[in-house]
């Protein structure tokens, strides 16, 4: 009789977990269906707008009247954004794709840079009409290609979860046909860029510029240290740590840092000219003791003993004990928002903790004062009448093409919020707008 | 002999009643600490300032404790209509005008904080403190070290909560890490946003498949340290220790062959930081 019980209970525990485990296996396909799902989706997604892509950039070529070319080249700008995007949720990862999807952002600056100009006064170059031209061969090539290997993945039933596992076992074992097929593609690409030249007109990001205005010789070792243990505030020099930087540097630095106990120090000097760039200085910070404005105060005469002439503060805050302060490059009353740059100061006692320059040296340059062509008020009439207008300057900023022009900034309000405004001092253009933000309710209290 | 008493005591009770008054009125005057208060600024002296600017109607916002544009604002109309130096800044002249023209009911407003209430302090009619109870803006409970303050600053176009996020990435990434190198690699993200190649966003960027291996094994999920946020809100203020990278990887420990064609800008503590 007990027996027939134990086999009973037995039994049913046996019932009991296969129905858990089959349970669970259900769960887990559903999770990993669900990942594959929207990896399918961005890959179809992408191959889809790379279509309509070719397609709009064809009918653009086509298209003589400006009204219309200036529209159809924003969606061709939008359209590149979103593959981007797509491209950015596949399990690419270390995969070289990047050829390609800098392809892509070539094509939407290109198209954003023509897009945003007057095209009635200035209509596309025969060079630029060329390049189009170029750029819709070529997205038509990659079109082709993404299409043999989306061909490939729905014949055969490819799924994305092998993908991510082929790149993560990495055993070389890498003859996946979806990440072959990718690897053709950033074939076909580069070879655009090797014959293409004058294709990608985009010089990048704003950034991405080299430091030509850097002043000064060549630094040595030796005086770089000497510089170093006065800036970080260590006297004894052996305890420094000097090493050169790598090709890849958009300057060449000296990277000089320390590290005791408590506190750490690191300090980025440009080789050319001994010029620091970066200085982050990490301890623990005791009590507040000083106010934000002493401590900008101290910002202040330490750039002055720094030799950074003419620096105005434009933006102050305090993050838990920390001052952090913004300055911006300002001579004969035109603030320049290129040169600017940041010092964060201890509330305690108010020593300098950090100090970025890279913006300052990378754009910083004795410029030539230039006249804005129209008159405050006329500025001021381009400006929205709903806001009020309280404060007003002369700024030089970079516009969206990067290029650097005299614009009249406002500072406004209208309701409760605040706004700046950049109005373009030779034709009145609105260059840029940007509502103030800078506080927030502190989610972590309550 | 009743009725010279009666003055005496008279007397003691309205000198008692004096010297009261007379410890009131200092405390109103001295109740602003001696710091220049300026934009930015976090704290008790700015729950003053705003209160007090509010009781003469300037300030409509919240009574939160940080010096923002509304404050701003409040402080240089202030300053125009009571014929002071129009420069933005709490400093003794502004702060003496402002503490002689208005009442400031301490214990009330530190009490509406802390019980999370919403509430204002306009002056009324009344000449008692009592305050009318409008509904307007939020505050939250708790203690800090910012005093009483319920709101914080936050770097132009980010949340708190974007702060958190990327701290989480850093921390998981970076933690055994020098600071420097934690500041590099929040850079790195940050870079990668503003880059033309990567996702625009920041939470599209950490949460690329196969960018951040911390995401990939889920330790993007620890509890990141101060020091983590510290970092992140370094690199979002404009510190770049990495030199403009958009890569890093621990050589020790990286697999793919092709990280190491990339340029390479500098070492910080274990990462390399390449272009």
């Amino acid at each position: 009789m007990i027996r027939w019980i134990l086999i009973a209970v037995l039994a049913i525990g046996i019932i009991g977990t296969g129905f858990w485990g089959y349970q669970e296996h259900q769960e887990k396909n559903a999770v990993l269906i669900q990942a594959e799902n929207t990896y399918q989706r961005a890959f179809h997604d992408l191959t889809y707008r790379v279509d309509v892509l070719n397609d709009k950039i064809g009918s653009a070529l086509a298209m003589n009247s400006n009204q219309q070319l200036s529209p159809q080249l924003v969606e061709i700008w939008r359209i590149t954004s979103e593959a981007l995007s797509d491209v950015g949720q596949l399990p690419l990862g270390l995969l070289p794709f990047n050829k390609t999807e800098e392809f892509l952002a070539n094509i939407g600056e290109f198209t954003y840079r023509t897009a945003v100009r007057d095209l009635k006064k200035e209509p596309l170059s025969d060079q630029e009409t060329k390049a189009l031209e170029k750029l819709y061969n070529q997205s038509g090539e990659i079109k082709d290609e993404l299409r043999k290997v989306q061909h490939t993945t729905l014949e055969n039933n490819l799924r994305w979860m092998d993908v991510q596992l082929a790149l993560a076992n990495e055993d070389q074992q890498l003859d996946n046909t979806i990440i072959d097929g990718f690897k053709t593609v950033e074939k076909k690409v580069d070879g655009f860029t090797k014959g293409g030249g004058d294709t990608s007109t985009s010089n990048k990001s704003v950034r991405d510029h080299e430091f030509k205005f850097l002043t000064g010789n060549q630094m040595t070792n030796e005086n770089a240290l000497t510089k170093a243990s006065k800036l970080l505030g260590v006297k004894n020099k052996d305890k420094l740590r000097i090493t050169e930087s790598g090709k890849g540097a958009d300057a060449p630095v000296y990277s000089v840092s320390y590290h005791n106990e408590e506190e750490s120090g690191y300090l980025d000097l440009s080789q050319k000219g001994g010029h620091p760039l970066t200085l982050l200085i990490n301890r623990p910070i005791n009590q507040k003791k000083i106010s934000l404005n002493e401590a900008m105060r101290k910002a202040e005469k330490y750039l002055k003993t720094n030799q950074f002439e003419d620096m105005t503060v434009f933006q102050s805050a305090q993050y838990g004990d920390i001052g952090a302060f913004s300055f911006l490059y300002n001579k004969d009353g035109i603030r320049y928002y290129s040169d600017a740059l940041e010092v964060k100061v201890a509330l305690d006692n108010g020593e300098i903790l950090g100090l970025t320059a890279i913006d300052y040296f990378m754009n910083h340059v004795d410029r030539e004062k230039v006249e804005p062509k129209i008159s405050v008020d006329e500025a001021k009439e381009m400006v929205n009448p709903n806001v009020d207008i309280q404060e007003e300057y002369l700024a030089v900023i970079d516009n969206d093409l990067g290029e650097e022009v005299l614009t009249y900034e406002f500072l406004g309000t209208m309701g409760n919020e605040t706004y700046r405004i950049f109005i373009n001092a030779n034709d009145g253009r609105e260059e840029q707008i940007e509502k103030l933000s800078g506080s927030e309710v502190n989610y972590a209290r309550g | 002999m009743m009725e010279k008493k009666l003055t005496i005591t008279i007397c003691l009770i309205s000198f008692l009643f004096l010297g009261l008054n007379v410890i009131q009125t200092e405390k109103t005057a001295h109740a602003f600490s001696s710091q220049v208060i300026q934009h930015g600024a976090v704290g008790d002296d700015v729950i003053e300032l705003q209160a007090r600017l509010q009781y003469l109607g300037f300030y409509n916002g919240t009574i939160d404790g940080v010096f923002g544009w509304g404050t701003y604002w409040a402080l240089r109309n202030f300053q125009y209509e009571f014929g002071l130096e129009i420069d933005g800044l709490a400093g003794q002249d502004t702060k003496q005008k402002l503490t002689k023209a208005s009442e400031y009911d301490e214990n009330y407003v530190k009490q509406q904080i802390k019980q999370g209430k919403k509430f204002t302090h306009y002056g009324g009619e009344k000449r008692n403190k009592e305050s009318t109870s409008k509904n307007k803006g939020g505050a939250n409970q708790g203690q800090g070290n910012q005093g009483s303050s319920t709101a914080v600053n936050v770097p132009q176009g980010y949340s708190q909560n974007d702060i958190q996020l990327m701290a989480n990435a850093v921390h998981g990434e970076a933690r055994g890490e020098p600071y420097v190198g934690q500041v590099a690699v929040a850079a790195v993200i940050l870079n990668r946003v503003e880059s033309a190649t990567f996702p625009n966003t920041v939470s599209g960027v950490i949460f690329e498949p196969r960018a951040f291996t911390a995401v990939a094994d889920g330790q993007i999920w620890l509890t990141p340290n101060e020091t983590a946020k510290e970092a992140v809100l370094d690199a979002i203020n404009g510190w770049d220790p990495s030199g403009n990278a958009i890569y890093y990887f621990n050589p020790d420990t990286a697999t793919s062959g092709w990280i190491w064609t990339r340029p390479q800008i500098k070492k910080i503590g274990k990462h390399i930081f390449a272009k």
